[in-house]
């Protein structure tokens, strides 16, 4: 197994910084009116974008889901582009013309946020088609959530992963809820990973909360697929700290507050600091740092986004159809 | 000196097909095929046959049968780089991939405000008069023509059925080639080389001096048996096969209807909320101060695709329902 270095823990502790703090200013944007539509926060499932990412390159790709922020940042998306995004600016990454849903960057790898529940499985096997097609040792990373794995085009696009030994890796963000419905009362079993069983392909399970095992297993079978064996189905159990929109998360009618307390406590943000003190790797001074450095950084984007132009009306018609 | 007349090449409409796929693969050496037994047994069609032989296995791949992921496949080898060339055996099937085809393919580019290419081509199979009932028979042009980022083309005879599908595949957006089962058999002129036929020019198939007729798909060859009906009615029609839906030459049509004054519709497809309605409207709307009448259209009644031949034949429009409605529209 790949020996994680300090580098690559102070890089994914970065990134899960970069991500909740972007998403509870972000949240309180939306509450505030600044930012229009509907926004669907990431915050608590930040070791999973955080450690997967950093075994990819920007040729590996990625699809997301309606909750892709996280996804998007963890790939390398700038604050900038992303806030003008949310805004509905000229200055965002799809030109104010996808919003927080579609969000993406093809630079980066990232084939969009989705705002269809199960949209993004077919799309990384197509991705993973083209990288076996093309020739190239480049994987593709489809996240989706337990309440996607009961989506027929899942399943589909599972089977043909499998078919194909394609390098896809499905990582199930099982969060416990498919949008405020809880997983016992959507799906008869526990472990997403039991349907890797179904479509030829190991079904791993890791704590979504700890980012090092998730980055232990994403190396696992990202090297696996980078290596001709196939995809892998790793599902990784984490919690949604907010409501499915918004960031509400306590005093909900469908999950209790104690429930909400007790994932808290395995905050993977705070765990991940723990074992970076315990091992002299980054001081709890240091991490307030990457904290103070980050919320500045989120401040100018924010700035920059309100400060950018809204698109002119005459953009409307371009970019349906490509030259 | 006179030269020895070369007689053209003439080729059923099922292998003009095949000669378009050819001419993909062989120009464009990121394309490739996949769908539902198209490798192994040459799909059920048979357009494909000879492909896996000529171009071996990394060309053209048989996929299970999973809609959504076929078209989901399309999606994302497109976006990545390839130019993939998807097959939904029959067009009765986008049921079961309609989110990848209206949410992910139709407006991913605009999403991502224009900066992704999905250079894919879809190949599907439309048309009733086979007895194959109600689900392996409809016409559902009107579904994809509804959708902004699509394309959307309908050859009607072997020398569109190629040069559509190797301009669908040239071009960088997604194209659905609609074809007709009952055409398969039709004979036609396919030169052996590669061409293009542009995707939004209409076909005028017949000129007329004062009827216009806009037929689409396999309507076409109704319409121009009714012409010749019409014919003895002291009617000159002019045929237009628009071949492109989507976009659609409204400019030809109008024109058109501004020299004949009159015009007439007719879709395989249920009448009601067809494409012929938008074609309609558009007429009435850029040429209203010509028409002597108003804009009429044949289609199929509001029902399901019937089995028997003996329903189904009295489902289907024909020249001779052609005539009746020309001769209900001019009161003779």
């Amino acid at each position: 197994m790949e020996q994680i270095t300090d580098a690559t823990l102070l890089d994914i502790h970065r990134r899960m910084i970069r991500i909740r703090i972007f998403e509870e200013t972000a949240g309180k944007l939306m509450e505030d009116g600044k930012i229009p539509g509907a926004l669907h926060l990431y915050v608590g499932q930040e070791a999973i974008a955080s450690a997967v990412m950093v075994h990819l390159s920007n040729k590996d790709w990625i699809t997301s889901t309606h909750r892709g922020h996280g996804h998007l940042i963890a790939k390398g998306g700038e604050f900038d582009q992303m806030f003008a995004e949310l805004y509905g600016k000229a200055t965002g990454y799809c030109k104010g013309k996808g919003g927080s849903m579609h969000i993406s960057n093809l630079d980066l790898g990232m084939l969009g946020a989705n705002g269809i529940v199960g949209g993004g499985p077919p799309i990384a096997v197509g991705a993973g088609f083209s990288n076996k097609f093309r020739k190239t040792d480049n994987v593709s990373v489809s996240f989706f959530g337990d309440g996607a794995s009961n989506e027929g085009s899942f399943h589909e696009a599972a089977n043909m992963a499998g078919l194909y030994k394609l390098p896809v890796i499905f990582i199930c963000e099982n969060n416990g809820y498919g949008e405020y419905t809880a997983q016992k009362n959507h799906q008869a079993i526990v472990d997403v990973a039991d349907r890797a069983a179904g479509y030829g392909m190991p079904g791993v399970i890791v704590d979504g909360m700890d980012a090092i095992a998730v980055f232990e297993a994403a190396g696992e079978a990202i090297k696996r697929a980078r290596a001709g064996e196939g995809p892998t189905l790793l599902e990784c159990k984490t919690y949604r700290y907010f409501d499915h929109v918004g960031v509400r998360g306590m005093g909900l009618s469908y999950r209790t507050d104690e429930e909400v307390e007790q994932w808290r406590k395995r905050d993977p943000i705070e765990s991940l600091e723990k074992r970076l003190a315990d091992q002299g790797i980054l001081s709890p001074e240091a991490a307030q740092a990457v904290h103070d450095e980050v919320r500045t950084q989120v401040q100018d984007s924010v700035r920059f986004a309100e400060q950018s132009p809204m698109p002119d009306p005459s953009t409307l018609l371009e970019d349906v159809y490509a030259a | 000196m006179a030269e020895a007349q070369v007689k053209p090449r003439t080729l059923p409409y099922v292998a003009a097909i095949t000669d378009g796929v050819r001419a993909v693969l062989r120009e464009q050496d990121n394309a490739f095929v996949v769908g539902e037994d198209v490798a192994g047994a040459g799909g059920v069609y048979g357009y494909y046959k000879g492909i896996l032989k000529e171009f071996g296995p990394d060309r053209i791949y048989d996929t299970p049968i999973s809609e959504e992921g076929i078209v989901g496949l399309g999606v994302g080898a497109s976006a990545t780089g390839c130019r993939p060339i998807i097959d939904l055996m029959f067009m009765d099937f986008m049921g079961e991939c309609m989110d990848e085809i209206s949410n992910q393919m139709a407006k991913m580019r605009y999403m991502f405000g224009g900066r992704v290419t999905l250079p894919v081509t879809m190949l599907t199979m439309a048309g009733a008069g086979a007895s194959l009932a109600a689900q392996h028979s409809q016409s559902l042009e009107a579904w994809i023509c509804h959708l902004p980022g699509l394309k959307v083309v309908m050859p009607t005879t072997p020398y569109d059925a190629k040069g559509l599908i190797i301009s669908a595949a040239r071009d960088n957006n997604p194209v659905i080639v609609v074809l007709n089962k009952m055409s398969l058999g039709m004979m036609g002129e396919v030169p052996e080389e590669s061409y293009a036929i542009p995707i939004g020019e209409a076909n005028i198939v017949r000129p007329g001096a004062n009827y216009t007729i806009v037929a689409i798909g396999r309507m076409v060859h109704e319409a121009l048996k009714a012409a010749e009906q019409l014919k003895d009615l002291g009617i000159d029609a002019e045929v237009i096969d628009p071949r492109s839906l989507q976009p659609f030459d409204t400019a030809t049509v109008v024109k058109s209807v501004e020299k004949t004054h009159r015009a007439l519709v007719v879709h395989e497809a249920v009448r009601f909320g067809g494409i012929g309605a938008e074609i309609a409207s558009q007429i009435q709307e850029l040429a209203f101060d010509y028409l002597d009448a108003p804009v009429a259209r044949v289609g199929a009644p509001f029902s399901p695709v019937p089995f028997s031949p003996a329903l189904e034949a009295h489902y289907v429009p024909n020249a001779d329902r052609i005539v009746a409605e020309v001769k209900k529209q001019l009161g003779i």
